[in-house]
């Protein structure tokens, strides 16, 4: 198995704060790493600070074998490599969803209109959202804003694909549509590192899970070990917390 | 009002281009935003009839001979350069409240800089400024009144010559009718935007 994503002891502060300490990881080709864990504990962070929208104080990150960290590399090329779905969506408002989609694929990897447009309705179709292709954002409900970002993200053929907490932002009955698309992905093998609070989800879809606690990675493996076994008592007492809430 | 018009027309894109220059980030840029902040700081400092005065008065008595003598073109000079800046301010006030993580969404898809400001920044900032930009429109529509003091004939000085001339008080009323008819509709034109930007926002959150 080739390597999508090798991260070495990365470090990041904001101001005194020191958020991440000392993160290594790395992520295969078609595996889905969930990060788990308390909020503050590093994981949307460490997704920022992968496609660059973080400087990092200390380590390296390579995507596909290519150091991204290295100074005088295209940061831009970087994350036409990288996409990425936030927790509020970040959608254009004032853009269609079929604009929104395309903006990209056109600007960046240069596609003519046509193309571009064929390719996002062909994406939008495969994730049921051909009919919102004309509205405007805040016309649609949170999961199909959210459906439309992960759409965004996919136009640019990403090779790693970052979730931060994709379903935080959703009213409950929503979640399962954004769950479905991300298993969905999942099956066709796109490389994924996903942050999240749905424990259940990341049992079923992860073959990797890693448990981060105060910046650093605490404990990482099969989803089954950790869910049922957990070394680490701070991983155990998250869990416990978790279960206790309902929530597992 | 053809002065306001050719000062207008000026004034959007120079102030947008201030605004963009006193965005830049980094240290790099300091010496461009400092001159961009010293630039609106004096023209909002200083009144505009002395703008207009030592600009009308001061730039043809210099005497150098490739300086346009036109008091209409130092009139429209001086206009531009103070609107400019307070217009400036208003497109900042736009960038800086349209959500970081606009940016960040238009940068994580690969987008450079330029291209999310051009893209994703600036349409949105533009159009939430617009009422305000109207409300400096009206201001500087009035403020043509005070380029009269330079001997270009607007309607404020019309109402000057043409009183001293009768010596009757009746063309103030005209030219003041005449400013209150281009202004009052602006007004209205601005409350009619504004109210439709508040509708359109409600219904979103509805939706």
């Amino acid at each position: 198995m080739s390597e999508a994503l090798r991260i070495e002891g990365v470090h990041k502060s904001f101001g005194k704060l020191e958020v991440l300490r000392g993160i290594d990881l790395a992520v295969g080709e078609h595996e889905v790493v969930c990060l788990i864990g308390a909020s503050g504990s590093g994981k949307s962070t460490l997704l920022r600070c992968v496609n660059r929208l973080e400087p990092i104080q200390a380590g390296r990150i390579f995507v596909g074998g290519n150091e991204i960290t290295a100074p005088n590399v295209d940061v831009n090329a970087i994350r036409r490599r990288i996409g990425i779905v936030f927790q509020s969506f970040n959608l254009f408002p004032h853009m269609s969803v079929l604009h929104n989609v395309t903006l990209g694929p056109r600007k960046v990897l240069g596609l003519v209109g046509d193309q571009a447009e064929a390719e996002a309705t062909a994406l939008l179709d495969r994730f049921g959202l051909a009919d919102k292709r004309d509205e405007f954002p805040d016309r649609l409900s949170g999961g199909q804003q959210q459906r439309v970002a992960i759409v965004r993200a996919l136009a640019m053929r990403p090779e790693l694909l970052l979730l931060d907490e994709v379903t935080s932002a959703l009213d409950p009955e929503l979640v399962a549509e954004v769950l479905d698309v991300i298993r969905e992905l999942a099956d066709g093998g796109m490389t994924m590192v996903i942050a999240t609070h749905e424990m259940g989800f990341a049992r079923d879809t992860a073959s990797r899970v890693c448990f981060l606690d105060a910046g650093t990675i605490l404990e990482e493996g099969p989803p089954g070990q950790i869910f049922s076994a957990p070394r680490e008592p701070r991983t155990q007492q998250f869990l416990q917390r978790i279960v206790d809430a309902g929530r597992l | 009002m053809k002065l306001f018009c050719v000062a207008e027309v000026i004034i959007l894109p120079a102030a947008l281009f201030l605004a963009v220059l006193r965005s830049l980030p980094g240290p790099v840029f300091f010496p461009i935003r400092a001159l961009a902040i010293a630039y609106a700081d004096l023209f909002r400092g200083i009144p505009t009839i002395l703008v207009i005065s030592i600009l009308g008065f001061g730039m043809p008595a210099l005497g150098l001979s490739w300086l346009p003598q036109s008091e209409f073109f130092w009139a429209v000079v001086a206009l531009v350069l103070v609107y400019t800046a307070y217009v400036s301010e208003v497109y900042r006030a736009g960038i800086e409240s349209v959500h970081p993580s606009q940016e960040a969404a238009a940068r994580s898809l690969g987008l450079s800089r330029g291209q999310s400001l051009r893209f994703v920044v600036l349409p949105q900032a533009v159009r939430r400024v617009i009422p305000p930009l109207l409300n400096d429109f009206i201001g500087l529509q009035k403020d043509t009144a005070l380029v009269g003091t330079l001997g270009v004939v607007e309607a404020f000085k019309q109402a000057q010559i043409d009183q001293s001339a009768t010596f009757n008080g009746t063309p103030y009323l005209v030219a003041a009718t005449l400013f209150v008819a281009i202004t009052i509709p602006l007004a209205r034109f601005t409350d009619w935007l504004i109210g439709r930007d508040r509708t359109r926002q409600q219904a979103g959150r509805l939706a």
